[in-house]
């Protein structure tokens, strides 16, 4: 099989500005759909992110007071709410929180390694909870210990207390001490006091998935801390296995039954994770699935509209297809001729695409601080594209594979 | 002899569905996907108070210095709120024609009904000026006075929404209604007021909010009971003391401040006198640093706090990047279509039609398809704003509206498009050698 360049390129400048809009599309397109999936795969990247929360059995109660009370009328409340938590049969256990990883946004603070340092090291969410929380998320020790009981002290509404000793997430003990030697070591947490490093979850995620965190992404720590917050308090509840749904219902039957003083909101006042995982990546999902349908309907208009351009020079060159069958081209070579030239199109479609896709991702860069476009998928964009071509062009070539030599002698 | 064209466009189009039907599916797909995306993009970019926005300004001081910037921070700006302190200086000097700080509440209501269970609301303390600032309308009654301000009167402004709830939707001027367990008098209930995004208090609510402000109390009445803010509070450092009061006495930031200033003048006036408090606040060894303020107006805070989710943004030109490549299409396939007539076109000049009769022809050709395709975009538009809600955040898709302006703009940008595409193809139709034709037959 020898291809038949030249020829192509002399039959192609008849048609010169079929052959640049043909390109034209393929290049647009190209650009576009690399930088769709792109954004595509950062989102579904995203949303498969690991909380190191037991997901499948963990749900969360915003529970709101309804009436003004001292922090240790408050905390005689938390201590009774938690203890009836936990006695529900459905429940392994229960802790009090001011946060939850996924929760959208929160509490966090910048860290440094001295208290006088003016730029800081970095930042890290905060999570407040008794010995009992990580137990109810389900979070993984694996270095130190828990929280003592008598650890844990009350914090009243915008208190501002630093616990002596903190549990930290490995990503925040490796970005702070990145020999490993985390366990044992201080660090502040913006106060005069230093927090010592006395166990090491891996993961713990943030609770804010925005674009914003991705810098920080997956540094915590958690301070001993009862959320005794005169306005309200989450408590994370941790069912056992197969029991999240009775757990859930039984909840706030056996709050309510403590003290009717609190508003737990009928709608989203309770929450499973599965909710909450849902609702925190909401905008990711929405943009993956507006782009996967543009990526779609793009791909599909490129290829319908090279199926019918090239039907319409199929049909333009019947004679001309005749004239060479009758002087023995193959059916094969006919083929051949059509898939080649939408070959030569699309080359030159992707090369200028491929450029335009980068000058986008570069430009979206500056605009929009998105990650630079990796190039394996202009790579693999490309090699789509040309096939997409070929199996578009297809049809109508095999249509003019089987123009019979007759065409040569009749005229238009 | 427009209708003519029309037969004639008609004809052609009918001579090959398929390729028809593919140009209207890509103008139709292309237009909808950008009006779905424009029309999204148009409801959270637009200005919540064109009436006034140029007026209302938000001032930003920086009682953080250098040190409050954060690691990676490359700008030097101030914070985007405020602290007590400086906010209550401002508010003392009242150097703006009305102004008011603000932060956000979110109290119990108890309904006098004692079976039913409290609720909670969500608000902001202001000032007496807010309501006159922000033309905020009222169903009945009004706002409260100045000496309500100073006096740290129990009043409250609510909302329709929580008038009906708690007084069945009655003109409840001058009843009592119970937050955080004191007794308040109603003055004034809210007509339907709900801008998006949240102009007034952009740092607390993030701009757009599916929920409704139902509670207004005065600001220093709110102090002085103690209602502790329920949005954003940032802090460079922990503060010295606990609680609510210390939390006054910190730098950290949770009040929003806006002022009205009518002209040029007033702004370059309350921009020195920023300046000039500042510097006080350094010479008194407050600041470290030197004054560092920024007076912008609604819009360029909008900007500035990029309230416009920069999904958004890119969403709307991905579509148009779409609706480009369909008119590529749409371009590639208009000349394939109309150049295989050259020997009709050939006919026709020879008989003595001029080139603009030839314009003329083609051009209806493609606004039919553009029309079509515009009609495809109009239901599939529909479809589009209607499903939003399933694709983007609930706050930002309840935004998303079909009215008749974006139904106008679906048909005008998919005729308008489409004729442009049909240009290039309808030129080189014009150029078509009549003799060359005739002769090739």
């Amino acid at each position: 099989m020898s291809l038949q360049i030249k020829p192509i390129l002399i039959a192609l400048r008849r048609h010169k500005a079929g052959t640049v809009l043909i390109a034209l599309q393929i290049a647009l397109t190209l650009a576009i759909v690399c930088n769709a999936l792109f954004i595509i795969h950062q989102r579904l990247a995203n949303m498969s992110d690991v909380s190191g929360v037991d997901e499948a059995n963990v749900f969360v109660i915003k529970n709101q007071w309804a009436v003004d009370q001292s922090t240790q009328q408050v905390d005689a409340q938390v201590r009774a709410d938690l203890l009836a938590l936990r006695q529900l049969p459905g429940v392994r256990d229960a802790a009090p929180a001011s946060g939850y990883p996924l929760q959208g946004g929160g509490w966090d603070n910048f860290v440094t390694m001295t208290p006088d340092q003016v730029e800081p090291t970095t930042d890290s969410a905060v999570y407040t909870g008794d010995e009992h929380l990580l137990d109810t998320l389900g979070v993984h020790l694996i270095a130190g210990r828990n929280f003592h009981p008598d650890e844990v002290v009350e914090l009243g509404t915008q208190q501002a207390i630093i616990p002596p000793v903190a549990i930290v997430s490995k990503t925040l003990a490796d970005r702070l001490f990145p020999d490993g030697s985390a366990l044992g070591k201080s660090f502040y947490a913006m106060g005069a006091t230093p927090s010592t490093i006395i166990g090491i979850v891996d993961p713990l995620h943030r609770q804010g998935t925005g674009q914003w965190n991705q810098p920080y992404a997956g540094q915590s720590l958690i301070w001993p801390l009862r959320a005794d917050d005169a306005r309200g308090i989450f408590y994370i509840v941790r069912a056992k296995p197969g029991q999240l749904a009775a757990a859930m219902r039984e909840a706030p039957k056996a709050l309510y039954a403590q003290s009717r003083m609190r508003m737990i909101d009928p709608k989203d006042g309770i929450q499973d994770y599965a909710e909450i995982r849902h609702k925190a990546y909401d905008s990711d999902r929405g943009m993956a699935i507006l782009m996967g349908i543009i990526s779609v309907v793009l791909l599909a208009i490129t290829a319908a509209g090279i199926v019918g351009l090239t039907s319409f020079w199929v049909g333009e060159r019947r004679k001309q297809i005749g004239v060479r069958r009758a002087l023995g081209a193959t059916r094969g070579d006919i083929l051949n001729y059509f898939l080649t030239e939408n070959l030569l199109i699309g080359i030159g479609g992707v090369l200028v695409g491929a450029v335009l896709a980068i000058g986008i991702n570069l430009w979206m860069v500056t605009q929009f601080e998105t990650a630079r476009l990796s190039l394996t998928y202009v790579a693999t964009g490309v090699v789509a594209l040309l096939l997409l071509g070929q199996a578009a062009v297809l049809a109508p070539a095999l249509r003019a594979s089987h123009v019979s030599p007759v065409e040569a002698t009749r005229s238009v | 002899m427009f209708n003519y064209y029309l037969e004639l466009a008609l004809r052609s189009l009918k001579r090959s569905p398929g390729l028809t039907l593919l140009m209207v599916l890509a103008i139709g797909f292309g237009v909808a996907a950008s009006m779905t995306t424009w029309s999204v993009f148009r409801a959270v970019s637009g200005d919540p108070i064109p009436w006034k926005s140029s007026k209302l300004f938000v001032p930003q001081i920086d009682m953080w210095g250098p040190k409050g910037r954060g690691p990676n921070s490359t700008d030097n700006e101030p914070p985007d709120a405020m602290d007590y302190t400086d906010a209550m200086a401002l508010m003392r000097a009242h150097r703006g024609k009305l102004q008011s700080a603000m932060y956000q509440i979110s109290p119990s209501v108890v309904p006098a009904d004692a079976s039913k269970h409290p609720i909670n609301v969500s608000g902001h303390a202001v000032y007496s000026e807010f309501f006159p600032m922000l033309d905020v309308p009222f169903l009945y009654g009004n706002g409260w006075s100045a000496d309500d301000d100073s006096q740290r009167a129990a009043v409250a402004v609510i909302s329709g929404k929580l008038n009906d709830k708690l007084f069945g939707g009655v003109n409840s001027v001058g009843r009592t209604v119970s937050i955080e367990g004191k007794d308040y008098r109603v003055v004034g209930v809210l007509g339907s007021w709900n801008p998006q995004p949240r102009f007034y208090d952009v740092v607390n609510t993030g701009g757009f909010s599916t929920g409704v402000e139902d509670v207004f109390v005065p600001f220093e009445r709110a102090i002085a009971m103690g209602m502790p803010n329920d949005g954003n509070t940032n802090c460079s450092e922990i503060p010295a003391q606990s609680g609510f009061v210390g939390l006054q006495q910190s730098s950290c930031i949770w009040i929003a401040y806006m002022v009205q200033l009518d002209d040029a003048a007033a702004v370059s006036a309350y921009r020195s006198w920023l300046d000039g408090y500042a510097k006080d606040q350094q010479t008194a060894g407050r600041f470290g640093w030197a004054p560092n303020n920024r007076l912008r107006d609604v819009p360029a805070f909008l900007d500035h706090e990029q309230v416009v989710p920069s999904d958004t943004k890119v969403s709307l030109l991905v579509a148009l990047g779409l609706l480009i490549v369909c008119l590529v299409n749409t371009a590639g396939l208009l000349l394939a279509k109309f150049l295989r007539r050259s020997s009709e076109i050939g006919v026709r000049r020879a008989l003595g039609a001029p080139r603009g009769a030839i314009y003329a022809q083609f051009l209806t050709e493609a606004g039919m398809i553009g029309l079509a395709g515009g009609v495809l975009g109009l239901l599939l538009t529909g479809v589009g704003v209607a499903s939003v809600s399933w694709v983007l955040p609930k706050d930002i898709a309840s935004l998303a509206r079909l009215d008749f302006s974006l139904l106008a703009l679906t048909l005008l940008v998919a005729v308008v498009a489409t004729t442009l595409a049909g240009l290039y193809p309808t030129f080189r139709a014009s150029r078509v050698q009549p003799a060359w034709q005739l002769k090739s037959n």
